[in-house]
């Protein structure tokens, strides 16, 4: 069986349109994360405590809400998983777990109330934590420029750190729409991503390349565009594989494991697979193209 | 050529083997019921769980807890080495709680890293680690003090059993142990029970109680010294001023060159312990730290200045530790829970089943697509997937790594992963046949473009999954441990395994047409 043979689509074409796609989800997420004021830092990096509790039979997210503010308890309260299951969010790691249990158990004597899980970090380790990350992400990201470029050339490299904030600024974006929060987990599955990121753009620009090498010193300038957008054919079969491979793990956690601490990571992996995918097209191979044009104008002046 | 088939096919077969081998302990131990746990010698499951596959807090259920030292009341010297108080205080309270297999760890920036598998008494965990730290020294019974108080609670029992053989008396459990009195860890409950009982309360001596030392190994397991102490204690550690572990440079040739332990107290303190030393030659002064006899050394003289050392066989470590422990006593330092996370058991379970069925359908949709894509090359890639998620857990178990919730989900993202290696090589081999070049060199010019390709988009993949490892926290290395081993060893699946199987069909049975 095979999805595309010989596949001819005209990207490099029309990258104009890609660009505009990328910019403007691009400029959305920075909006989105403007107006929500930055990710949804959870207690990791704020500091405080997180409980995740149960409730037989399932109380209402209200219900949960008013006992707990009739207490003068500030929380967030979060559906989690499956009916019943929540998330409380509280801004101080002095408040103890048991007393909010007692809180919950004396509004509703009647329901069967647990607490599963509890979260408790304090101010000097939500500094710790917070610089761990970003080192972790910025460390992650240096090394993946230094090895493309000494294995490619300084175009592919920059290009492919362009994807890259692309791609975790679109992620981030739409996370931080859903409302989900921002944990250790989540820097892990953006680190994983970058990976994955590269991945794709390595094997479209390993073909380009590949192509290039073809014609020896002399690359004919007029067909620049066309050397590309094969490359980019060539390999459209294998990348729309292998995501579909990676995708369909990914969407098992999705339906399967609701109501654990992955699922949060394979959301922000599955919308990074999807525009990684995209951004080894859109993004690495069109700009690298446009730098390749711009620099035979340089040397015709 | 066969025969190069053949000898990779050992090769292969060896790894597969091996990999088996190292995982069935795993497989046996978790899929025993608590029943069968029961009806099995209790050696021999645990050696089973040494040799299985170790399940981080977030799936067995436990707590994480990092702990700080408050050195705000401390001045610069006092607070040298609070860290290292602090450890020992810890592990001596956790010690005597019994929890099985804690992990007590100090971090490079001086915290403390505490792992409570099993436990879930979140309040009494952090009561134990938030009270200050007790230094004192009690007075030991003699032996025949101790020995005709056994004796007596033995006859009280006797008579509120009226004899029954089926009950357990104290003689029972109790060992000799290094010229005292000793019981096997396991047991101390079932004494703690017995010492309960408001009949045998009566018969102990009043103003003693019954004290534990510290648990050590013998060939019968580990044994815990049992005192019976005054309760009163005769010197506290406020009183102490230094303790420091040294070399015996007096006068006594049995002692000449071995660990000893120096300490010195107060003004206050030395007028004490003179006038305790004096009163008390030849007795036992134990020294109990949190209610546990750290040392019981005997009273040799009277010592008027307040400058003692104490003497025993110590190795240089235990003098050391000893030190240490004196130190922690006499300048408590309060303890802080800077961070906290408890996952109970019934999460960790629902976790981990969720995880594994999520690992299992994502598994077979793979499979299946594979098979529907490549046809025959799609079971090869099958075959190299399912070889590669056997090995990737071998190497944690071998490795002795700890598999985590987000271990889970690295798991399930290399089966996606794990066939892009074969994705590339038959997109290749695909698109050589469709120049129109025969089986063998298409399957030959595949594998040759496609591994520098492999190398190259695995590499980047395996950076991300190092710096995780390297500078990732908790759960979260976990996630970079299985996801740097399953690089690895898709690596080999991918190129060596796959490739024995295209070997054989073109060059052995040359095949005319390759299914793919």
């Amino acid at each position: 069986m095979e999805l595309l043979r010989n596949p001819r689509i005209n990207f490099i074409g029309n990258r104009k349109y890609m660009y505009f796609v990328s910019t403007a989800l691009v400029l959305l997420s920075i909006i989105v994360l403007i107006v929500k004021g930055g990710p949804n830092y959870g207690v990791d990096f704020r500091g405080g405590l997180l409980l995740q509790i149960k409730t037989i039979p399932a109380l209402k997210i209200e219900e949960v809400r008013s006992a707990l503010s009739s207490k003068g308890y500030k929380a967030e309260v979060q559906t989690f998983g499956e009916a019943g299951m929540f998330i409380l969010r509280f801004r101080s790691e002095e408040i103890k777990p048991e007393g909010i249990l007692e809180v919950l158990k004396s509004a509703y004597p009647e329901r069967d109330i647990s607490i599963l899980r509890t979260e408790m970090v304090g101010p000097s380790i939500g500094r710790k934590l917070t610089l761990q990350a970003i080192t972790l992400i910025l460390i992650g990201m240096i090394l993946m420029l230094i090895y493309i470029w000494f294995r490619f050339d300084f175009k592919f490299g920059v290009s492919s750190m362009i994807a890259l904030f692309h791609d975790t600024i679109i992620a981030l974006g739409i996370y931080t729409l859903l409302g989900k929060e921002f944990s250790v987990p989540t820097v892990a599955a953006i680190l994983t991503l970058i990976g994955y990121s590269i991945n794709d753009s390595i094997v479209v620009a390993d073909r380009v390349r590949e192509k290039l090498r073809a014609f020896g010193k002399v690359i004919p300038r007029n067909k620049i565009e066309e050397i590309f957008n094969t490359g980019v054919n060539e390999t459209l079969s294998r990348t729309i594989i292998t995501s579909l491979t990676t995708l369909f793990p990914l969407v098992a956690i999705l339906i399967f494991a609701r109501g654990t601490t992955i699922f949060d990571f394979a959301l922000i992996l599955t919308i990074g697979v999807i525009v990684g995918t995209y951004s080894s097209i859109g993004v690495v191979a069109s700009i690298v193209t446009d730098w390749y044009k711009a620099s035979f104008k340089k040397e015709k002046a | 050529m066969l025969r190069s088939v053949f000898y990779r096919v050992l090769v292969v077969l060896f790894v597969l083997g091996i990999s088996l081998w190292t995982l069935w302990p795993t497989f046996r131990y978790y899929s025993l019921t608590a029943e069968e746990k029961l009806n099995l010698s209790s050696e021999y499951v645990s050696n089973l769980k040494k040799r299985a596959l170790n399940l981080g807090l977030d799936l067995q259920g436990g707590m994480y807890m990092v702990l700080e030292v408050d050195k705000s009341k401390l001045s610069q010297e006092e607070a040298k080495g609070a860290e290292e108080r602090a450890l020992e205080i810890i592990r001596n309270r956790i010690d005597q709680w019994g929890v099985s297999e804690p992990v007590i760890q100090k971090t490079e920036e001086g915290r403390i890293i505490l792992q409570l598998p099993g436990v879930l008494e979140r309040e009494r965990a952090e009561e134990l680690i938030g009270k200050t730290a007790l230094l004192e020294f009690k007075l030991v019974a003699d032996q025949k003090t101790l020995e005709q108080t056994i004796k007596n609670i033995d006859d009280v029992l006797q008579k509120t059993w009226k004899g029954d053989t089926t009950k357990t008396y104290l003689t029972d459990i109790l060992v000799s142990f290094r010229g005292g009195i000793g019981i096997s860890s396991s047991k101390v409950h079932i004494f703690k029970e017995i010492i309960n009982l408001p009949e045998v309360q009566a018969v102990i001596p009043p103003g003693y109680e019954f004290l534990f030392g510290k648990a050590e190994d013998t060939p019968e397991g580990k044994i815990k010294p049992v005192y019976l102490v005054k309760k009163d204690p005769e010197l506290t550690g406020a009183t102490l001023k230094t303790a420091r572990h040294t070399i015996y440079q007096g006068q006594d040739p049995a002692y000449a060159g071995k660990p000893i332990v120096e300490i010195h107290f107060d003004k206050k303190g030395a007028t004490k312990f003179a006038f305790v030393t004096g009163a008390n030659i030849g007795k036992q002064l134990a020294i109990v730290l949190d209610s546990v006899v750290q040392s019981a050394p005997v009273i040799e003289e009277r010592i008027p200045t307040g400058d003692a050392i104490i003497r025993g066989n110590f190795t240089i470590d235990e003098a050391k530790e000893l030190a240490i422990i004196l130190r922690a006593g006499a300048l408590p330092a309060p303890i802080k829970i800077v961070e906290e996370r408890t996952v109970g058991a019934t999460l960790g379970k629902d976790s981990i089943e969720k995880g594994m069925k999520a690992f299992v359908v994502g598994l077979i949709i793979v499979v299946m697509f594979m098979v529907i894509y490549y046809k025959l090359a799609g079971l090869i890639a099958d075959l190299a997937l399912i070889l590669n998620a056997i090995f990737i857990l071998a190497v944690m178990v071998a490795l002795r790594a700890t598999l985590t919730l987000p271990g889970i989900a690295g798991l399930i993202l290399t089966v996606g992963m794990a066939v892009d290696a074969n994705v590339l090589i038959f997109e290749r081999i695909r698109e050589e046949l469709r120049a129109g070049k025969s089986p063998k060199s298409a399957v030959d010019a595949g594998f040759a473009k496609a591994t520098i390709t492999i190398f190259d988009a695995n590499l980047t993949t395996l950076i991300a999954a190092l710096v995780l490892l390297r500078f990732g926290v908790g759960p979260i290395k976990g996630f970079g441990t299985v996801l740097s081993i399953g690089i690895l060893s898709n690596f080999f699946t991918a190129i060596f395994v796959s490739k024995i199987i295209f070997d054989y069909l073109v060059n052995v049975k040359r095949v005319e047409k390759l299914s793919i």
